[in-house]
Parts: C-alpha cells; sequence; structure tokens
C-alpha cells in the first residue's frame, strides 16, 4: 500500500467523521430535522395598562414546559366615530410598553416571544380579528376584578363558547395584586 | 393664467389656535386695525363673533362688506358675498374661520376656495384656524377627543399661508374664559366642559397646535434657506423633510415587532413620521410563519401610524439608500445583525455601507434589551 493511498484513507476518514459529526444529533441538522415543525403558540392577550402577574408567569412556565412561543397580544379600541383602519397612537403610547415590559421579561426567561396588535371595535371584536387571522394553540386570560381594565366577564364567555383552542383563564387571589405593567420596561424605551 | 396676466397674489396669514376661545378673532382684529392705522385699505369680508361683546366691539371702525343671503331649504343664510369683496378689492380682507362649510349653493364649498379667489385677486387677507381642523391632524384629534370635527381644510392650504401665528393660552387659562362666559353663553358652558373643553383634552390639542406650528416655522426655514441659492434646483426636486423622518429596517420574523416599537417611539418623541422597509430578496418564498410575521407587521404599522414600504432587491444597501432617499429620511434604524455566512463575511457590515452611501443620514443600531446580562430580573 502506497503512501499516496494511505493519505487518502486518512483523508477520506476525517471527512467522513466531520460529516457524521455535523450531521448527527445532538447538535447537527439531524437534530433540527427532528424538532416538532408547529411550534406551539400562546396567545396572551391585554387591553389595560397591566396585566396579572399570575397570568404572565403561567403563561412563561407552560411556553417552557412546551418549547412554545408566548404572543403578547395588545387589543386597541377603534372609537366609533373612527374608521376602523385609523391609526391609534393615543392608545399605543401606553400599550406598547407594556408589550415591551412584556417581551423584556419573557425573553430573560428563555422564552421565545412573538408580540401581536389586535384592534377592533371593543377589546373582544380585536380579539376576534386576531383570532381569525392566525391560529393560536391556547389563550391565557386574566380574569380581572376591573373588568374595565381588560377582558369582561362576558368576553370570557364568548372565548369559551366561540374560540377553538385551549383557554386558561386565571383569576389571582384578590390579595396578589402583582402586576406587570409599562413601568417594568428595563432601560430608555 | 400666467402670473403676468392679473395682479400678484395676495398673501395669507393664518392665526391658529388649539381651540375655540383662544384669542385668533380678537387677534386678527388688533391687526386689521393696525393696518388700517398704518394707512391701509382694510376690510372684513366675514366675521364671526359667536355673541360676544368684546369681539364684537372690537370690529367697529373696520368696513364690513355685507353679506350675501343664500337660500337653502326654505331658510335665507348669510355667507361672505365674494363677489362683492372682490370687487371692493380693498388691499386687505379679514375673513374668519378658514375651515367654515359654505351652504350649499354658495359658489365654493368651503370658505377656504373663496379666501382663495380672493388671494388670486390680489388682496391680502387674515384668517383664522383651529388645529382641529387639519385634515391630516383630523383622525389623531378625534382620538384624543372623541369628538370628531367635520369642517375639515387640506393641510396644503396652511402650507401656502405665508405666515402662521400660534394664539397661545393654558388650558387653565382657556376654562377660566369658558367660565367666564367669554366663550359661549351661560346656557352652554356645563355642556363644554364635560366635552370638549376638559383640561386633558386642551393639553393634548394645546401640544398638538404648538407642534404643528413648529413644524410649519421649520418647513419654512428649509424652504427659505434652499430658494435662491445655488441648490435652488436642489430644492424643487428634493422631497422637503419637514423636521426627522424615521425608517427602520425590517424583515418577517418575530424581532421586528420591538424594533418597530422602538422606531415608532423615537419618532414620537421627535415628532417624526415613520416608515418601515422589508426588502425582499428575488424570488424568495415566504414560509408560513414569515407570512404571518410580515401581516403582523402591516398590522402594527397601521395601527401605529406608520408605513411599511415592499421592495425586491438583492442588494439591501442599495436599496434602503434609494427609499431613503426618496422618502428624505434623516435617520435609519435597524436590528442586531445576525453573523454573515459565506462570502457575506467579506463584504463591509449594513450599518457601514448604509453610512458610506448615506452620508448625513443618522443610522442607529436598536439593541435587544432583554439580553442585557444586568437587565431586571422578573
Amino acid at each position: 500500500m502506497s503512501v499516496f493511498t494511505v493519505f487518502a484513507i486518512a483523508a477520506g476518514g476525517m471527512l467522513a467523521g466531520i460529516g457524521a459529526g455535523y450531521w448527527l444529533p445532538p447538535h447537527g441538522r439531524l437534530a433540527r430535522r427532528e424538532r416538532p415543525r408547529t411550534v406551539r403558540r400562546i396567545l396572551l392577550p391585554f387591553s389595560g395598562q397591566q396585566i396579572s402577574r399570575r397570568s404572565f408567569e403561567a403563561a412563561v412556565r407552560l411556553a417552557k414546559a412546551e418549547d412554545a412561543t408566548i404572543m403578547p397580544a395588545f387589543l386597541a379600541r377603534v372609537p366609533m366615530n373612527l374608521p376602523l383602519e385609523s391609526a391609534l397612537p393615543v392608545q399605543c403610547a401606553r400599550g406598547m410598553p407594556l408589550l415591551e415590559a412584556i417581551e423584556q421579561r419573557a425573553s430573560q426567561q428563555g422564552v421565545a416571544v412573538d408580540a401581536r396588535v389586535g384592534r377592533g371595535r371593543s377589546a373582544r371584536d380585536a380579539l376576534r380579528k386576531l383570532i381569525e387571522a392566525e391560529p393560536f394553540d391556547r389563550i391565557i386570560v386574566s380574569a380581572d376584578e376591573d373588568p374595565q381594565a381588560g377582558l369582561g366577564y362576558e368576553d370570557l364567555r364568548w372565548l369559551l363558547e366561540r374560540v377553538p383552542a385551549e383557554i386558561l383563564i386565571l383569576r389571582p387571589a384578590p390579595e396578589d395584586k402583582r402586576r406587570i405593567s409599562a413601568g417594568g420596561v428595563s432601560g430608555h424605551f | 393664467m400666467s402670473a403676468s396676466d392679473g395682479p400678484p397674489r395676495g398673501s395669507l396669514k393664518v392665526f391658529i389656535g388649539m381651540a375655540a376661545g383662544v384669542g385668533k378673532t380678537y387677534r386678527m382684529l388688533l391687526e386689521g386695525h393696525a393696518e388700517l392705522q398704518a394707512g391701509r385699505d382694510v376690510v372684513i369680508g366675514l366675521l364671526e363673533t359667536h355673541g360676544r361683546a368684546e369681539t364684537a366691539q372690537l370690529a367697529e371702525g373696520l368696513e364690513t362688506v355685507p353679506l350675501s343671503s343664500v337660500v337653502y331649504r326654505g331658510a335665507a343664510m348669510k355667507e361672505m358675498d365674494l363677489a362683492a369683496l372682490i370687487a371692493r378689492a380693498p388691499e386687505l380682507c379679514l375673513i374668519d374661520e378658514l375651515a367654515h362649510s359654505n351652504v350649499p349653493g354658495s359658489r365654493h364649498a368651503k370658505r377656504y376656495e373663496d379666501v382663495e379667489q380672493v388671494l388670486d385677486a390680489g388682496i391680502d387677507v387674515l384668517s383664522t384656524l383651529n388645529v382641529q381642523h387639519l385634515e391630516s391632524l383630523n383622525d389623531h384629534i378625534t382620538e384624543l377627543s372623541g369628538v370628531r370635527v367635520r369642517e375639515t381644510i387640506p393641510d396644503a392650504i396652511l402650507g401656502r399661508a405665508d405666515e402662521v401665528v400660534l394664539i397661545d393660552l393654558t388650558p387653565e387659562a382657556l376654562l377660566d374664559r369658558l367660565r367666564a362666559g367669554k366663550i359661549y353663553p351661560a346656557e352652554r358652558v356645563d355642556a363644554a366642559l364635560n366635552n370638549f373643553f376638559r383640561i386633558e383634552n386642551l393639553s393634548a390639542l394645546r401640544e398638538v397646535a404648538l407642534r404643528q406650528v413648529a413644524e410649519e416655522v421649520g418647513a419654512k426655514r428649509l424652504t427659505t434657506e434652499l430658494v435662491g441659492s445655488r441648490e435652488e434646483s436642489f430644492a424643487s426636486e428634493a422631497p422637503h423633510a419637514v423636521g426627522e423622518r424615521l425608517l427602520a429596517i425590517v424583515s418577517p420574523e418575530p424581532r421586528a415587532q420591538r424594533l418597530v416599537r422602538r422606531a415608532w417611539r423615537s419618532a414620537q418623541r421627535l415628532g417624526a413620521e415613520l416608515d418601515l422597509l422589508w426588502v425582499r430578496p428575488p424570488g424568495k418564498t415566504l414560509s408560513e410563519n414569515e407570512e404571518r410575521s410580515l401581516a403582523a407587521l402591516g398590522q402594527l404599522a397601521s395601527v401605529l401610524g406608520a408605513r411599511l414600504i415592499e421592495e425586491e432587491s438583492d442588494d439591501l444597501a442599495a436599496m434602503v439608500k434609494d427609499v431613503a432617499e426618496r422618502r428624505g429620511t434623516t435617520y435609519i434604524l435597524l436590528g442586531h445583525e445576525r453573523p454573515p455566512r459565506g462570502l457575506a463575511r467579506l463584504r463591509a457590515p449594513l450599518p457601514q455601507r448604509l453610512m458610506e452611501l448615506l452620508p448625513g443620514v443618522d443610522v442607529r443600531i436598536v439593541a435587544d434589551r432583554s439580553r442585557r446580562p444586568n437587565g431586571d430580573a422578573p
């Protein structure tokens, strides 16, 4: 066997080794291919200026457990005297910082976040449009003491009756006043 | 008609305010008197006193062109007599409430159209306007105040005014005037206080009015600086930037949402317009998730009042340059780039290329704050 043949076999072996290392689990392409194609999507809608910390934490726990994406959604209400497609800068000035705060907190815990903004004549209408536009596997909503702050009890009933997704309604204990608000944004926003 | 065929166009001066009662008409009348005393031929084409005694008193001593009568649905309504005013041919005419809609059957549907004709006749005009009547601000102010204003005028009318004077008053002072019955009769005061004349409304409107006039001043300063200089030809072709205009470079992926939010907040602080640009590589087919992200970006842009521009090119920097020049961009925002792969490693990074291609345009890389090692613990 010539020196050239020995070198050729050695080089072939090394290339095969590199290739196998690249293609085989746990870090290679096979591992990526084996991942589920559909990422679970957890919708976390809100329309007020704060959300229950309990709801947020539940969404993060579930997202971590299921390798899912949290989709916080700000529901903007279009006044009746404005066209439905109107820009809503005043409401956005309140909603965007909270969206940012939620995204920062979730990202810091290693959870994927993909935010949304819904727009409708009411919070329910905005949510309905959002759900019609794309599918969500699970929706986590907070049954807040103050229905003006978010989705009211009628909206929750509508959600349970009409929306084809897992619905998780959380009512924090009366003494649990913890909230996530725009003030939680880290740094300049 | 060319400029040489008739008299030179008159000049337009507009007194703008945040709401009724700030003193626009009063100031207009004061200037009318000052011009009269300076020896000019001044008339009142139309005055809306709204029953305010001090306004009516101030109008004394100024000639008024009688109003014409227009019959509408069997009732005789009073409107400015445009033909009589032009026939009278004063040097200066005072015409109140520029955004007023004329009674159907009048020569023009809107008063600003009458004013245009008066200006074309070579007569100078003083007029008044509330900021909520500007077309571009109408939706914004409806959202702020909850009251939809029906009578609007195109922004271009104000843009063409030779002078815009802001009549400013603090919301508290305006409310004092309202309570004292200086704006509306006593029976209307309570309703006004409970509806439009709320302090939060007035504060917001005041901010809008101040900003609007600042933009007008900025736009005029820019034009004055350029016209007559060697850059005159450039001035006529280039988009006139009013303050700042931001351009955020986005792609259909979740992290773009954060970039857009940050860009929007910056635009809000600067009082600037925001454009979003996605440059689609030629022939690229979007995955289902990318389609959703793109739709979500469109929705976010629409709610924020930004404009999403979609272009196709395989040279991102060149396309950004093209769009930035077209839109008069002064500020570009982009997210943190993914590490380049393959031959792309040999190319200069995008921010550097943009700085070379667009000298004078700020380029800002928006950080992902959630990745800060010392970020707030949840």
